[in-house]
């Protein structure tokens, strides 16, 4: 791998507010080959900023500036709107974090399906119907042919998130965004739709970046962590060496944790002031 | 089964047509913490919401604290038995201050000297007086989960039904308020029902669980099962599987 698929170099998210603008990633730089990228951090720090910037999703008024962002040697920051749709989709795609949302309520699954290949690519009908068929069963879904005719309101949240997947990955991406694909999902299923990304990500060569506030799960299906902090990145490290993290607030995350075997009285709390500037509050 | 904070036995309960718990029965002791976990759907919300009134459509028996409880609301029953939810984006009044939330439960009991249980209750939760007059809107997440437990506890009931109180939060804040929790239950001998799937923190608050499927209690285990990987039916381990690889690799 020669050339990384996405080069970030000095991202900055900036929204306006009553007491100016605001600084919600601030010059974080990253580079990404066909690898499993996970990036960590609590609410508000940035996480899915950074994601949705990649995207340019940020709706305006906020700003996305950057020295540099290529996506396999397309300038992102240069690139028109057009330019974007085609690439959105096609070759970077986004899962989201709620199936309840994301999905429309109004179109039944197989067409919403269909429709996020036909967008990119003209098909014949048959080989649409069998490509979004041969999808459904790629994320595990029984009966495919039954589930393609369902609406949304009639499937399970993980169902849901399954199908959320395979419209993301029918179009064959480059690169998957997912922000936070199982924190809507019980603890039982997360493990399958993950499995799911997981096989797929690897078995096509994408690269993957899974954003999440579950260090834990981060470190079980990435390569590489990120771990961010108030729009910085605090620590970079390969997932098997998370537990030799070194900044403060990795470990205290990791610390902060109830394990599954439990003997501690009480649980270490963060202790802010040890690493911030005495900013935010 | 006298002398059990929460008795309850053979029960059911139904939303319509739909009968979402099927003839449950446990008891759980003074003092003790006892978790209901399943995935979504099993019912375990359910039976909180059946103990504390919010679904009437319930057979079967339940008391609490010695008391059989009835089908309809019950102004004595509040003061021994309260719930946290989930969600303290939503469970607090968006227009109501600190100050009248944890007021109000006092007001409607007819009980007096609120300016100092309101003062006292905001030192026990470990919330600085300054925010006493603030909105919900003005607060963490953290604090406004801190809000809606001084809330439960102005009554100063003996049980607190708990369901889900730390799943929307940042695992640092819910490891305050875990804290919070288990302080509260040490320094008050408070006994806890505490709805959850997340089995870590069962390991870490409560004495025994039950795991909960399609509407039934599939297991009750002591949580030295869980810590050491022993629950014996199969879907309990399925769901400590799913929540213990995540342990393993930490």
């Amino acid at each position: 791998m020669s050339t990384p698929l996405l080069e970030i170099d000095g991202l900055t998210v900036t929204f306006p507010t009553a007491r100016g603008p605001v600084d919600v990633v601030k010059g974080i730089s990253f580079t990404l080959g066909r690898e499993r990228l996970g990036i960590v951090g609590e609410s508000g720090s940035g996480k899915s900023m950074t994601g949705r910037s990649i995207l340019r999703l940020i709706r305006k008024p906020g700003k996305v500036t950057a020295r540099r962002m290529t996506f396999d040697g397309v300038d992102l920051l240069s690139l028109s709107e057009r330019q974007m749709r085609d690439l959105r989709g096609a070759r970077i795609s986004m899962v989201m974090q709620d199936p309840k949302f994301s999905l429309n309520p109004v179109m039944t699954v197989g067409e919403q399906i269909a429709e996020a290949l036909v967008t990119h690519k003209k098909l014949p009908r048959r080989e649409l119907k069998e490509r979004v068929l041969a999808m459904l069963e790629a994320v595990r879904i029984n009966d495919p042919s039954r589930v393609a005719g369902l609406y949304p309101h009639e499937v399970s949240g993980g169902m849901g998130q399954r199908i959320m997947i395979a419209m993301m990955l029918i179009p064959e991406p480059d690169l998957l965004i997912a922000d936070e694909p199982t924190s809507a999902l019980d603890v039982s299923v997360q493990a399958q739709v993950l499995d799911i990304i997981d096989d797929l990500v690897t078995g096509k060569g994408m690269g993957l970046i899974l954003i999440s506030h579950d260090l834990n799960l981060v470190s079980r299906y990435c390569d590489r962590i990120l771990v961010m902090n108030s729009g910085e990145i605090v620590e970079q490290c390969k997932a098997s060496d998370l537990h030799n993290a070194q900044h403060p607030y990795t470990r205290g995350l990791i610390a902060a944790m109830p394990r599954m075997n439990e003997d501690r009285d009480e649980l270490p709390v963060l202790d802010r002031s040890t690493w911030t500037t005495g900013a935010g509050t | 089964m006298t002398d059990a904070a929460i008795h309850l036995e053979h029960l059911t309960v139904s939303y319509g047509d739909t009968t979402v718990v099927h003839d449950v029965s446990f008891d759980v002791a003074e003092g003790e913490s006892f978790a209901l976990v399943g995935e979504s759907g099993s019912g375990k919300s359910t039976i909180l919401k059946a103990i504390s009134g919010l679904a009437p459509e319930w057979t079967g028996t339940i008391s609490v604290e010695g008391k059989a409880r009835g089908h309809s609301p019950d102004r004595a029953f509040a003061e021994t038995c309260q719930m946290v939810f989930q969600d303290p984006y939503g469970s607090l009044h968006p227009r109501k201050t600190v100050d009248t939330c944890l007021a109000e439960p006092l007001a409607i009991h007819g009980i007096g000297g609120r300016d100092s249980r309101v003062k006292d209750m905001l030192a026990a939760v470990g919330l600085d007086q300054r925010f006493r007059f603030r909105f919900p809107h003005q607060l963490s997440g953290g604090q406004r989960q801190r809000v809606a437990i001084a809330r439960a506890l102005m009554l100063e009931p003996r049980v607190l039904l708990l369901d889900e109180p730390t799943s929307a939060l940042d695992v640092s804040v819910q490891a305050e308020i875990l804290n919070l929790l288990k302080k509260l239950r040490r320094e008050q001998g408070l006994t806890y029902l505490m709805v959850t799937h997340n089995l870590p923190v069962v390991s870490f608050l409560c004495d025994r669980l039950a795991v909960m499927r399609h509407g039934r209690v599939v297991e009750i285990a002591g949580v030295d099962a869980l810590k050491s990987g022993q629950l014996s039916q199969p879907y309990s381990r399925e769901l400590y599987a799913a929540s213990g690889g995540t342990l393993q690799s930490a």
